[in-house]
């Protein structure tokens, strides 16, 4: 799947310290149009840090980043990446608990609509044709997700397993770029994981998202991820097709270590 | 029962984003307004005119403003009196002094308090909740002290500015009745584009920001500017209501007016009627407005002899008392009263 073009996203020699612990240590890794790439490792390795690196949520000491074809700062807002076309769901529920679902997914798509705020106000124009627009595309999200019976509820109310759903509706909706998923399968039952499963392979091979996602079942990742990226206490110890990564030395022993220490 | 959505299919989204799209909720609105135009005008007594229904249209929009800030995109104000008073001020300067028309110098006094809101809101770029409550009780007290100190803004009695007589396309609004027009259109063409403004994509962006605000900057919402709209758009509304209030009831631009305990009141209201809803902000400045007639009514009536200086308590001790019950109980107020019967009522009689 991976052809081996221009990456979509480069990240070269990325540092990252919080006090004394260095969270990310010159960690490199690309990102290619059309792939689905996991970023695995233990807990504690900087896989949740890197995604808050890529989203401008924390700004790494050192490093190089470029996004589709251009080198952007190190330094900068959170939704100005949103606005370059990166996209993103939480390791921990992130929804807008007062919303309900179907707004909760139009709130994706608010860097594609530009009703002025006269023409909001008045509900007429440019802003009610924009509404019924973006309605409908995310109608078909909701499709897409299998969720219409609950596109009116508050997202709050959800049980777990549906609001990491909605959540993912919520990224789709900006039609990003890249598609960055922080363990959206956590805490499923095995039902769910593979609706769930089935809805990044289905983005990725319908409609051709790019996706770089972080998980722990090793399942999960063999079976639906093109490539992988192993993290662990912040350097990049291997990278390479889930059998190469299976086999892998280093990583047979990062885990294994983990394990005897009582980890995951 | 009418008021249902079972059997009210819409065939397409349009319909579905009416702004109301329940055909009960239209009707009700309807009866609303023309009970608000054409009954009680012509009902209603010149004290209940001028002494009740103004000024509950007017707390009615000061609380929608801070409603749109603090129910709408989560951002605290304890300087919402004050945002209030740079209204009254300004618009009764635009008017008097330079001989701007009434309306544009309504709405000017709405624009400069809307300009100062914002300012003052540029610390909730940085802090958040007891902090940025403590700012805004800064603003608070330093606008009474701009405004009872600085001498051009009174332009000779320090802190009031008397109401002139009032023209509207060169007819003197003398009578309760004009004056309770004017702010009945200007409140209902406001409620109507609030309305609008939180059903959209600026009011889907508070609430993101009001609930979860770092997820909501990733998804693409820019908290600098959606925080400062929401203070802009907050403090024009209260500007409005304080040049309304001040024009139409109170007579003079007067600081007292709108001291502190205004700006709790207002927080009261919201807290009472239902943060996040605009039925909320009326419910709770119908409220604010009514209690204190209700006490004294019934006070007059059941316990003659209760001194008068209880009497006032009273009314605080209920306020307070009535705001504990809301936060415990019903954090989202009446509305929420009032929201949850209407969806028993809304998908009767298959209730699953
Ligand atoms: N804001 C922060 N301040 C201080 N330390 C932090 C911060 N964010 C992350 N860290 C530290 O950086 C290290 C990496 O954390 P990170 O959340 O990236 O791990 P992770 O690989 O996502 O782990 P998990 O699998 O448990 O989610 C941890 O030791 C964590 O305590
Ligand atoms: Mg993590």
């Amino acid at each position: 799947m991976s052809q081996k073009t221009e990456p979509i996203l480069q990240m070269e020699a990325i540092e990252i310290s919080f006090g004394g612990l260095k969270a990310l240590d010159k960690v490199s890794l690309q990102v290619y149009p059309g792939e689905i790439m996991a970023i695995i490792g233990p807990n504690g390795a900087g896989k949740t840090t890197l995604l808050n690196v890529i989203n401008g949520v924390y700004t790494p000491d050192n490093g190089r980043i470029f996004f589709d074809g251009k080198e952007r700062p190190l330094k900068i807002k959170p939704h100005h990446v949103a606005a370059m076309g990166i996209s993103r769901t939480f390791q921990n529920l992130a929804l807008f608990k007062g919303m309900d679902t179907w707004s909760n997914i139009m709130v994706g798509r608010t860097k594609k609509m530009h009703a002025g705020f006269f023409s909001q106000g008045i509900y007429w124009g440019m802003s009610q044709k924009e509404e019924i627009e973006h309605r409908e595309a995310v109608e078909g999200i909701i499709d897409f997700l299998e969720i219409e019976n609950i596109r009116k509820q508050p997202a709050g109310m959800l049980p777990y397993g549906l609001q990491k759903r909605v959540e993912l509706g919520r990224a789709l909706a900006s039609e990003p770029k890249l598609l960055l998923l922080d363990e959206p399968m956590a805490g499923m039952n095995l039902e769910e994981k593979e609706d769930i499963a089935r809805f990044i392979l289905d983005a990725n091979e319908e409609i051709g998202y790019t996706i770089a996602l972080i998980e722990h079942d090793m399942g999960v990742v063999m079976d639906i991820c093109d490539r992988i990226v192993v993290l662990d206490f912040g350097n990049k110890i291997a990278e390479g097709t889930p059998d190469e990564i299976k086999s892998n030395p280093k990583v047979i022993k990062a885990y294994l270590g983990e394990a005897e220490g009582g980890g995951e | 029962m009418l008021y249902r959505e079972c059997g009210n299919f819409k065939d397409n989204y349009a319909k579905d984003m009416a702004i109301f799209p329940i055909p009960l909720d239209r009707w009700g609105l309807g009866i609303m307004l023309v009970f608000a135009f054409l009954v009680i005008p012509f009902t209603a007594s010149d004290y209940w005119l001028s002494s009740i229904m103004i000024p509950f249209y007017c707390f009615s929009l000061a609380a929608l403003g801070l409603n749109f800030l603090t129910g709408y995109a989560g951002q605290v104000s304890l300087g919402h009196a004050a945002f209030m008073a740079v209204g009254a001020y300004s618009s009764l300067i635009l008017y008097g002094r330079y001989g701007i028309p009434l309306v544009p110098s309504i709405l000017g006094g709405g624009i400069v308090s809307a300009i100062v809101g914002s300012i003052f809101g540029i610390p909730s770029l940085r802090i958040k909740g007891f902090y940025l409550a403590v700012s805004t009780l800064a603003a608070q007290f330093i606008i009474e002290w701009v405004l009872t100190h600085w001498k051009w803004v009174s332009g000779g009695v320090f802190g009031t500015i008397d109401v002139p007589n009032l023209y509207i396309f060169g007819a003197l609004l003398d009578t309760p009745l004009k004056k309770y027009y004017l702010v009945l259109c200007i409140v209902a063409l406001m409620i109507t584009f609030g309305k609008n403004l939180v059903r959209g994509q600026l009011g889907r962006n508070w609430m993101a920001i009001r609930d979860m605000d770092v997820a909501a900057e990733i998804i693409g919402v820019s908290l600098f500017r959606y925080k400062l709209i929401a203070f802009a758009v907050s403090s024009f509304y209260a500007g409005v209501a304080g040049a309304l209030i001040t024009i139409t009831y109170y007579g003079a631009a007067n600081i007292e007016e709108f001291n502190l305990f205004l700006s709790f009141h207002l927080l009261g209201m919201i807290i009472i009627g239902g943060m996040g809803t605009i039925l909320g902000s009326f419910l709770g400045a119908g409220f604010m407005v009514l209690l204190p007639i209700f006490i004294n009514q019934s006070m007059l009536t059941f316990m003659e002899r209760v001194p008068s200086n209880l009497r006032a308590n009273s009314e605080a001790i209920v306020f307070g008392g009535l705001i504990v019950f809301f936060l415990i109980v019903e954090p989202y107020g009446m509305a929420r009263l009032w929201h949850t019967i209407k969806e028993k009522m809304r998908l009767w009689p298959f209730p699953y």
